[in-house]
């Protein structure tokens, strides 16, 4: 892609002079042409920049884009167009480097990686050519649930099994073969009966919810819910931190201005980056975190696995990126014509202090 | 009366002021400034600690629209900043040392004022509209910001450099500091010398401008390249306030807050005319209502409505065409004589 572009760049700049043999008047329209080409060009810089920002990403994955040709030509490696949803989080790179190690050549296959930057519809289109290249079985990370109908029907018509990883669609089920990714409300599930466990006093809990609408802000929030019913806990105040840790820092400082550090015993954050942010508020506002006030989150990557084992968050649930291998098994299972159930969720774990501790050495992300 | 009720900063200053009373009365304590150790604790601070970042890019926001022009890219360059500023400090043997982080925030603003010059040619030299030319940066910022933290969160323990966000310099934030500092200076460069008249004729007639002998490429370039640098600075300080390169979320869609808190300041997007004044009040607004969402309790899925509603209000009723109408209401004037002086008064 980037060498396509340089090569626009080259052939638009090299036109010749068109400014020779001209009256004075189209002689000054040319030139404002020449402004256009000229500012088209830097326009065209910049993109072939990010271009190169892009396959430096991917640089692994770049090497194998050339599939071995229709129907798995190339030895006896299984060819696998992978469509990933972009890079829009640590979380998001551990999952590309997961599915780059699952997929890898050892193991037999030969992957196609495709990374949409978000844009669905360039993941229409990315899942498009992956059929037209014929590669033998598709690995789709949907960016949104919506419009896959069409585009799940050529690939069925084609033959090519398709495998949704970690989001899923709205289309039929029958026109992919399986699914793999996390459960959500059990992640929510899991840290508040911990909390139920833990908090048998009357307790004050506040909560830094995801993203508004997002399905894992959703479904967190329903499973922790469900799990402190009927407990001393409760929840009294709730407010979007999106996901990141500037919204949780300053969401949770508003919470402890408002009800005050001694009014609040519980943090319940939908992710780490979140938690993270409001221990930067609650050390701001003089308080201890994971003393004063107790921090439970979900996700466990690196830096939220280190504040537990500094004591500052006190329980972390697990949201597994590593879902390649057992994306890469659904894969060969189906190219076997085995029987896969339609659902595989992979186990999230749950740690407190002493098992971060013992987990944090092997942590990738 | 008449004077106050029709200064251009009344309506701004009225819609801050209602907030912070909206605040008050739900929550007493929003206005408790408690003393920690010799230095201020309070909702009230947090918001002018907050709006920092914002302030420093909102102020760019308004020169570069004085010029008739758009910095879409702040939000990225901002990501830029914060990804360069936190990769040096990373890298350095000993993170905690003054000097490493002066060099490392020295680093980003410089690369800061590089992206700002970048987009202060294709606009001034090229001639390319200022949206397109900015929605470059903005699109491929985020990627380069990426692209230097390796698609990770970078998080860095400095003790200096967390200072820049949470320090308090004798009693109050180093941050409001940055704040009071940048717009010390904007306001002294731009209307105690004359490059603000400049600016404003480049906005209103760039060609008229530049046939009067004003310089107006350099004058353009420079806003840019000012928004450019002041939104490194709100980077590197959104930074330091978390201790990490957040290169998805560092200044997401601040661009927009920045247009809205300059348009809430009385300064119109068709270039020309602008207001230091009223753009710090308009982010101030801004800070405030994300506090009252908090304080109110709004629920998160109704909290951008609520933010709508209120923006809508604020705008509504600083529209002229409003004002006359409540003026001539209000004071049952003749009504045939009493738009004609507001018109003037709008004029002059």
């Amino acid at each position: 892609m980037r060498v396509n572009i340089r090569h626009t760049a080259r052939r638009a700049g090299s036109q010749g002079d068109p400014t020779l043999a001209m009256t004075p008047d189209q002689n000054k329209e040319v030139l404002e042409m020449r402004k256009q080409i000229l500012s088209t060009l830097a326009l065209v810089g910049v993109v072939a920049l990010t271009a190169a920002g892009c396959s430096t990403d991917t640089a692994d994955s770049d090497d194998v884009a050339a599939p071995g040709g229709g129907g798995g030509g190339g030895g006896d490696l299984i060819t696998v167009g992978f469509a990933q949803t972009g890079a829009e989080s640590g979380w998001r790179s551990a999952n590309t480097e997961s599915m780059n190690e699952a997929f890898s050549e050892e193991n037999g296959f030969e992957l196609v990686f495709n990374s949409a930057d978000n844009d669905p519809a360039a993941q229409i289109a990315a899942v498009r050519s992956f059929i037209n290249q014929g590669v033998d079985a598709i690995v789709i990370a949907p960016i949104v649930e919506d419009g896959w109908d069409d585009v799940l029907q050529e690939a069925q018509d084609a033959e090519i099994p398709v495998i949704l990883e970690d989001r899923t669609v709205s289309a039929s089920e029958d026109l992919y073969a399986s699914w793999v990714g996390l459960d959500f409300e059990l992640e929510g599930q899991m840290a508040g009966e911990w909390a139920a466990e833990q908090f048998t006093e009357p307790t004050n809990m506040v909560v830094l919810e995801g993203t508004t609408g997002s399905a894992p802000a959703n479904d967190r929030a329903a499973g922790f819910d469900a799990a402190i019913e009927g407990t001393p806990i409760e929840k009294i105040d709730s407010q979007s931190g999106d996901f990141t840790r500037d919204g949780g820092k300053s969401v949770m400082e508003g919470f402890l201005q408002k009800h005050g550090a001694d009014g609040i015993d519980l943090v319940y954050a939908h992710n780490d980056d979140m938690g993270l942010g409001a221990i930067e508020a609650i050390e701001a506002a003089g308080a201890v975190p994971g003393e004063d006030i107790k921090i439970i989150t979900i996700d466990a990557v690196r830096d939220g696995m280190q504040a537990l084992v500094d004591g500052k968050i006190n329980y972390i649930v697990e949201c597994n990126p590593l879902l390649g291998d057992a994306a890469a098994e659904l894969v060969k299972a189906v190219l076997n014509g085995e029987e896969v159930a339609k659902t595989t969720i992979v186990e999230d774990q749950a740690f407190d202090q002493a098992a971060a501790e013992a987990a944090l050495p092997d942590r990738t992300y | 009366m008449t004077q106050i009720w029709k200064h251009r900063l009344f309506w701004p200053l009225a819609a801050l002021i209602t907030l912070i009373v909206v605040n008050s009365v739900a929550r007493p304590r929003f206005l408790t400034i408690t003393v920690r150790d010799g230095q201020l604790y309070g909702a009230l601070i947090d918001i002018l600690r907050n709006s920092a970042p914002l302030m420093l890019v909102a102020l760019g926001m308004t020169i570069v629209i004085a010029t008739r022009g758009i910095d879409l890219s702040v939000g990225a360059i901002m990501a830029v900043s914060g990804a360069v500023a936190l990769t040096v400090i990373d890298g350095s043997n000993d993170p905690g040392n003054l000097g490493t982080v002066l060099v490392a925030v020295v680093v980003a603003v410089l690369v800061a004022l590089v992206l700002g010059a970048w987009n202060g040619f294709l606009v001034a030299v090229l001639g390319i509209q200022p949206i397109i030319a900015t929605l470059v940066l903005m699109l491929a910022g985020r990627g380069v910001a990426l692209l230097i933290t390796g698609g990770f969160i970078t998080t860095v323990n400095s003790a200096p450099f967390s200072y820049i966000a949470s320090g308090y310099l004798t009693v109050l934030p180093f941050a409001f500091f940055i704040s009071v500092a940048a717009i010390a200076a904007l306001a002294l460069v731009e209307r105690r010398t004359a490059l603000g008249v400049l600016t404003e004729a480049v906005g209103i007639n760039p060609e008229a401008s530049r046939l009067a002998g004003v310089r107006s490429r350099g004058i353009v370039w420079g806003a840019y390249i000012l928004s450019g640098v002041l939104a490194g600075v709100a980077g590197v300080i959104y930074a330091s306030n978390i201790k990490a390169a957040d290169a998805n979320a560092a200044g997401l869609f601040i661009e927009l807050y920045a247009i809205l808190a300059v348009v809430l300041g009385g300064t119109s997007l068709a270039g020309g005319k602008f207001s230091i004044a009223g753009t710090v009040v308009g982010v101030l607004i801004i800070q405030t209502l994300g506090s009252t969402i908090l304080f109110l309790g709004v629920p998160s899925a109704q909290s951008p409505v609520f933010f709508a509603v209120v923006v809508v209000v604020v705008v509504v009723v600083q529209s002229p065409r409003v004002r006359r109408a409540l003026g001539s209401m209000t004071r049952r004037r003749p009504s045939t004589t009493a738009p004609d002086q507001e018109r003037t008064k709008v004029a002059a």
